[in-house]
This record gives structure tokens, sequence and C-alpha cells, in this order.
């Protein structure tokens, strides 16, 4: 038996580790693109769904401005520092219902990190500060797969997770879109490799498309990596069916299906008739403005099944 | 000035020698690094916070999260000193049961005239919404903490009752699990009383006072707290877990088909026995405060109706307030025929007019408390106060003398703790926990020992920079 509302602080507490995590990943991204090439420091902040706020506060994209707006700035809800406190915040409230392991984790998770965010970062400081955010939130994930009963509170914990990181993958390939839709122009024209690489920073997923590709590849490749790889553990056919699973399994504890676990099912089937050819033909923007709503309208229905509010 | 010269200490005798119950421990004590001590001091310290035992300080801005500092050097009672006062305690707590019956139905002590009729009746911690209330198994303070000081080799007193929402057992369980890790070895050179049962005693004594008894041993138990911006959140997540109970918010609950029921991912399931962690005034805007947004509508309905268990049972604050304090061992002869086992400390009620001219002329020999505070808010250690605070506290005595109790500044007992200095008596107090069931009445032995980590000083209270010790008693 568990409450409504622990079931929401499950959710939102892995929703909210698994944002701080993305938004690393987008600022190791940029410090990369920035050491090497191309300034990519305004799409980074458009990409973390930041740019309007942003603007409010910076006229410029400097690094140093937008390494700490994203990292520590209290005014950014989507700044790693809060984002890592409402997830402490979230587990102090469901504590009873983690283990020991993944509360102490995710406590030591949140002061180490605000030890390391106390004070400015520097460009030099940042791989070692997002390094320390990544294992830190790694070392939770860790407990909770090695430490937590396969019951209802491992699959609220999952359904946040992969809720997140399915917008996240999404907004990612939203933003840049227009680069991955086959164009005339890029008919035989060496493609912008820098551009591609951007995406692939984003989602950790370099390495592991060279490595499925053999270092070749196109857009359209890039593309179904990203949108209808099952092998991806970002893919957002991954995400999807790891939510649907996680329903289903909620509907055998249970002993009851609810309207999510069929929204879930039937997004899986969309995702499963599709090519990537098709998607690209209809429009990859619509396709993903689509998508990301549907997601949206997902958690929604978890909310409303599960009796997160009331 | 009468302030005592010398306190008991508990490790040292008068001419140097270590008391009886120490003996082991000092042996161990004296052969240690005193390095590895300080350095094992520091270690609890990061150990208290990794887990996050901490607590939220009423009237700080921050919020900030603090830690209750953490003395490494055991508190030892010896087991007859400990059945002397399990016996005391039992006696007390049962007549604070009986007596909290009497007042809510026939009020036989009333009639008999052995307390005044205004201590109920002008009392602000009575609740009228009790008269008549049979709480199931007739259990009023399910939880009870009984603050003692000792002042002597046999001289224990009885400072106050907490039986409202005592609070402070998840030091005692932690305080021990620290001991353990970090000391093993001592565990195994001395023979110390475990508490570690403590939940699954609360769990079992909860049941036990379930509406209908205990429902074949499975009634749904679940706490009931404020939310995690209380000072005692850590408690309540603590014990709830511990008990493999439900940590609920009162968002969490309503009432349905005449019972009360939290929301759960699948539907309403219905509590049997609520141990709330909110006061009376919180508990139902129907009954209690209208303006409130915390509390459960209606819940004092089901109650009445006899289909819930709280705990504590409302109404019970009146038991530890302390005007009605000084009458406590009237009351323990009243209801159980004998002698009070344990004494109270003499208390000048500044209602009574003589009492007050006392206090006046002696404040600064005196410790001063709000009666109905708590936390150590509100008072005045005469002995330890600047010329302008007796002023003051004068001013406030004369406007509302029925507000205070004052009583002598005690020669509080000492335990030693570790300084980079070495050893060095504080004032310590201790807090045993009390579970009552219908049939039982079960004492941890030890409890919570709170120490005053500033020199010479007399508070204990971890709001005014407390600690607190590992409380140990020997076995027999």
């Amino acid at each position: 038996m568990m409450l409504g509302r622990t079931a929401r602080g499950l959710f939102w507490m892995f929703r909210s580790l698994e944002r701080a995590e993305n938004t690393a990943r987008l600022l190791e991204a940029g410090w990369h693109m920035a050491l090497t090439r191309s300034n990519e420091w305004e799409s980074i902040v458009e990409t973390a769904g930041m740019g309007a706020d942003y603007r409010e506060k910076h006229t410029e994209y400097t690094s140093s401005d937008v390494i700490n707006y994203m990292l520590r700035d209290t005014d950014n809800p989507s700044s790693i520092m809060n984002t890592i406190a409402q997830a402490r915040s979230n587990a102090r409230e469901v504590r009873t219902a983690l283990s020991s392991e993944v509360w102490e984790a995710t406590n030591e998770c949140w002061m180490a990190i605000k030890e390391k965010l106390a004070r400015p970062v520097s460009a030099r400081n940042l791989h070692e500060t997002l390094s320390t955010i990544r294992y830190r939130t790694s070392v939770v994930r860790g407990a909770l797969h090695g430490t937590m009963l396969r019951t209802d509170i491992y699959n609220f914990c999952r359904l946040g997770t992969f809720i997140e990181r399915a917008d996240n993958t999404a907004r990612i390939l939203d933003v840049k879109y227009y680069i991955l839709l086959p164009s005339a122009s890029f008919v035989g024209s060496s493609i912008d490799n820098a551009q591609w690489e951007v995406i692939l920073r984003c989602v950790s997923g370099e390495r592991a498309f060279r490595w499925l590709f053999s270092g070749e590849g196109d857009s359209r490749e890039i593309s179904e990596f990203l949108i209808l790889d099952e092998r991806m553990p970002r893919s957002l056919l991954f995400c999807i069916s790891t939510v649907h699973k996680n329903l289903v399994q909620l509907e055998r504890s249970y002993e009851e299906r609810y309207p999510s676990q069929n929204r879930a099912a039937e997004m899986r089937k969309t995702f499963e008739a599709s090519s990537i050819e098709g998607i690209l033909q209809d429009g990859l923007h619509e396709f993903l403005r689509g998508f990301i709503s549907q997601n949206m309208q997902l958690a929604a229905t978890i909310e409303t099944d599960f009796r997160f509010y009331k | 000035m009468s302030q005592p010269l010398s306190y008991f200490d508990e490790m040292r005798t008068a001419d140097d020698r270590v008391q009886e119950p120490y003996q082991g421990y000092y042996d161990w004590f004296k052969n240690d690094d005193m390095k590895r001590l300080l350095q094992k001091s520091k270690e609890a310290e990061a150990f208290f916070r990794r887990i996050g035992i901490t607590f939220n300080v009423y009237g700080q801005s921050d919020a900030e999260e603090r830690l209750i500092p953490f003395d490494i050097v055991p508190r030892i009672l010896a087991a007859q000193e400990w059945a002397r006062l399990e016996r005391g305690i039992t006696q007390r707590v049962c007549a604070i049961n009986s007596f909290l019956h009497d007042i809510y139905h026939r009020q036989e002590i009333l009639r008999a005239g052995r307390i005044p009729e205004t201590l109920i009746s002008q009392n602000s911690a009575f609740t009228p919404e009790m008269i008549g209330v049979n709480p199931p198994g007739g259990v009023y303070t399910h939880i009870a903490g009984v603050d003692l000081v000792r002042t002597g080799k046999d001289e224990f007193y009885v400072l106050e009752d907490n039986v409202r929402t005592p609070s402070g057992v998840s030091y005692m369980l932690e305080n021990r699990e620290t001991m353990l890790q970090m000391f093993p070895e001592l565990f195994s050179q001395i023979n110390v009383r475990p508490v570690s049962s403590y939940p699954q005693l609360l769990r079992r004594s909860l049941a036990a006072s379930a509406p209908n008894g205990d429902r074949g041993g499975k009634p749904v138990i679940a706490v009931l707290t404020p939310g995690i911006h209380n000072a005692a959140y850590f408690e309540h997540a603590f014990l709830a877990d511990q008990m493999g109970a439900q940590l609920v918010e009162a968002q969490d609950l309503r009432i349905e088909k005449g019972c009360v029921a939290m929301r759960t991912t699948q539907g309403f399931q219905t509590v049997d026995v609520l141990y709330r962690r909110i006061d009376d005034a919180y508990l139902d805007p129907l009954t209690f405060n209208p303006e409130s947004l915390l509390g459960v509508a209606g819940i004092m309905d089901v109650y009445r109706a006899g289909r819930i268990t709280l705990a504590n049972a409302p109404g019970t604050g009146i038991a530890d307030d302390k005007a009605l304090y000084s009458y406590m061992p009237d009351i323990i002869k009243f209801y159980t025929g004998e002698k009070p086992l344990l004494s109270n400390v003499p208390t000048w009620r500044c209602s009574e007019p003589e009492a007050l001219t006392y206090v006046l002329e002696h404040l600064n020999e005196l410790v001063v408390k709000e009666v109905h505070g708590s936390g150590g808010y509100g008072m005045l250690v005469g002995p330890a106060a600047s010329k302008k605070e007796l002023a003051a506290f004068k001013a406030k005595l004369r406007t509302r003398p029925e507000n205070y109790i004052a009583q002598p500044t005690l020669a509080l007992s000492t335990v030693p703790i570790l300084t980079r200095a070495g050893l060095a008596p504080r004032h310590v107090d201790l807090r045993p926990f009390v579970l009552v069931s219908p049939n039982r009445v079960e004492i941890t032995p030890g409890g919570l020992t709170r120490v005053a980590l500033k020199k010479g000083s007399l508070v204990v209270n971890s709001s005014q920079g407390g600690g607190t010790k590992d409380t140990w008693v020997l076995e027999a």
C-alpha cells in the first residue's frame, strides 16, 4: 500500500534527478564545443528550456554566465542546484519508501553538490564540477537498482526518470531538428559534423553512435538512433517502452488496468509501426512537438490514475 | 545568591574515585588514545549529517537544518538505579492516565477537593470536547516522556511530564546505533541493556490500543506529521519507517464512510490508529481551530464514535501543564493510594499572592517557567540573569502572575563530555520514554540524556545549545 503523495514524491524525485543529470550533460556538450570549435551556449540554454528566463537576466551568452545560470542560479528553477535540492526535498518526504542506501546517497549527493556550487564555477573547474554531479547522481541510481525492492515504489521512480528523459531527448532533437532534415543543399556537400556532434553529446550518445554505425552515418541515421533505436537508453522508443513496462507491472501488482497504461501502449505501438522515412516526410518538427505534448498528457494521466494529488 | 557550590558528578566521586556504574567504561577510556576519540567525535557528526538526523530551528529565517551535537561519553545508570526509576515512572504515568479519565468523566478529584476546581475549568489546556469521550482501550497517553533530573546519589526529581507529543526518541535510538558502530568493542566488554526494540514495542503498543481490539494483530497504523518543515520531521519519518507504518500528512486523510482513510495509489484505505505528531489545535478544523488549514475535518466525530485511536488522546496536554505539575504528588496519592515514588521539584505557583511575593524577592535564585511553555522558551534562570533581565521579568510576573511558576535552581548532576582538554563535567537531564497500552506500561531502559554543552550552563534544551548522549542502563 502506498500513499498517492508518496507516489508523487518518488516520481518527482527521479524526474528532478534526471533533469539535473540532463542539464549537466548539456553543459558538458556546450563546454566541449566551446573548447574546440563553435560557440553553442545559446542553443544549449535554449535546449534546456531556459531561454526566456535567461534573457531576463543576461544579454549575452558568455560561458561563465551560462555555466553559472544553469548550475547554480537560485532564480533559475531548473538550475542543477535547485533541481538537486528539489530531489532531496522529495526524498525527505518519501523517506520511508526509500532504502536507507538510496536516501543516504541522495542526501550525500545534495551535500556534495551544494559544497561544489557554493561559489561561482569557472570554465576551468567546470569539468570537475560536472564529474562530481554525474558521479553523485550515479550513486543514487546505483543504490536504487541495487537495494530497492521491485515493487510499486520502484515503478514510480522509473516512471519519473523516463518521462523526464523522453521529454529531454525530444527537446534536444527539436531545437536542432533542422540540421537533421534531409535537404537538397546537403546532397553532395560535406555534412556539418560539429552540429551533429552537439546533438549526440547532449545525450551522451556520440561514442555509442560511432560504435553502432562504424563511424559513418547521416542525418537520417542519427534521427533513427535517437527516436526509434531500442538499444539506445535515451531514445524516445526506449523511454516510452520503459514507461509502458512499468505501467504493466503496476497493473500486475494492483490488479487493475489504468488509462495511463492504454495511453502508453498506444504511443509505443505507433512508434513501433513508424519508420524514420515516414517521420521525416511528415515533418520532424511536427512529430517532436506532437510527442512532447503526448508525453505530457501521459504524465498527467499517471498523476490522476494513481492519485498524486487528490 | 544561594547557588549551590557543588554538584553531584555521576562519574567521579567528591574524592575523585570513579563511581561504580562507570568503572568498566573508565577502564576502557583511560587506555584509549585521546586523539582517536576526538577523531571519532568528528566522525559521529559526519555520520549524523549523512543520515540526515537534523532538526529545524523555530524562528530561524534561513530554515537551516541543524544537528543536535552528540557527545561520545555515555551516561550510565546502574541496574538498581534504573529499577527504582522504572517503578516511579510507571506509578506516575498510571496516575496521569487515571487523572485524565477522571477529569473528562466524573471529576471525582474535584469533588474530593484535592485540587482546586479552577485549575481545571480555567485551564486553556482542558479540552471540553473530550468530556465523556472514551478513548479506545482507555489509554490517554500512549507515549509519555518524563523529564528527570538528579541532584545526588539517590535524589531524582521529576522536572516535567511530557504527555502531549514527547519527542526525542529517535535520538535515543540513533545515539545508540552510532555508539555501536563507533565503539563495538565497548559493548562486548560491558553489558548494556539494548534499546533497539522501541519501534516494535511502539507498534505493538499502538496496535493493542486499536479500536475493537487489534484486529488479529494487523490494525493499520499511520504517523501523522505536519510535514518536512517541522522541527521533528526526521523523527516522524524515522518512527514510521521503523514501525513499517505509513507517514501521512493531513492532506492525505479524509473521512470516508465514517472512518478515517488515507489516499493511496489504489484508493482510500481505512486507518485504525493514528500516531499524530501535530497539536490538538490542528487536529480537526471543525472541532478545534476553524482557521487551521492543517488537520482533518471531521476526525473528532470519528474519534468520538470510537472508530479511530488517536495517540496521544486529545486533551492530554492538561496533565503536563506546569500549573498542574505542583499538584502531581496529590494526584498520584489520590489515584494510586500510594506515596509518590519520585519526588516533585518544590514549586511556587505565582498565581498565589504569597508565593508571588516570595518569588519576586528571590528571583535571582529561582528558575521561572511559563505555565504553558515548552522547549526552554520564555524561561528565566535567575542566577544566570542580568539585572536588566531580572527587572524585565519582574514586570512580567506582576502583570500576569498566573502565567508562571517558579522553582529553586536545582543542582543538576553532571556527567563528563569529551573536550579537547579531556573530560569535563556538564549538567544533564534524562527523558525516559514510556509506552502505555491497555494492559501494560513499558519503559525503554535509559532514554534521552540531554547535556548542556556550555560550561556551567543548566539549560539542556537542544533549541538552546544543548546536546545529547547515549544513555546506558547496565544489566543486573
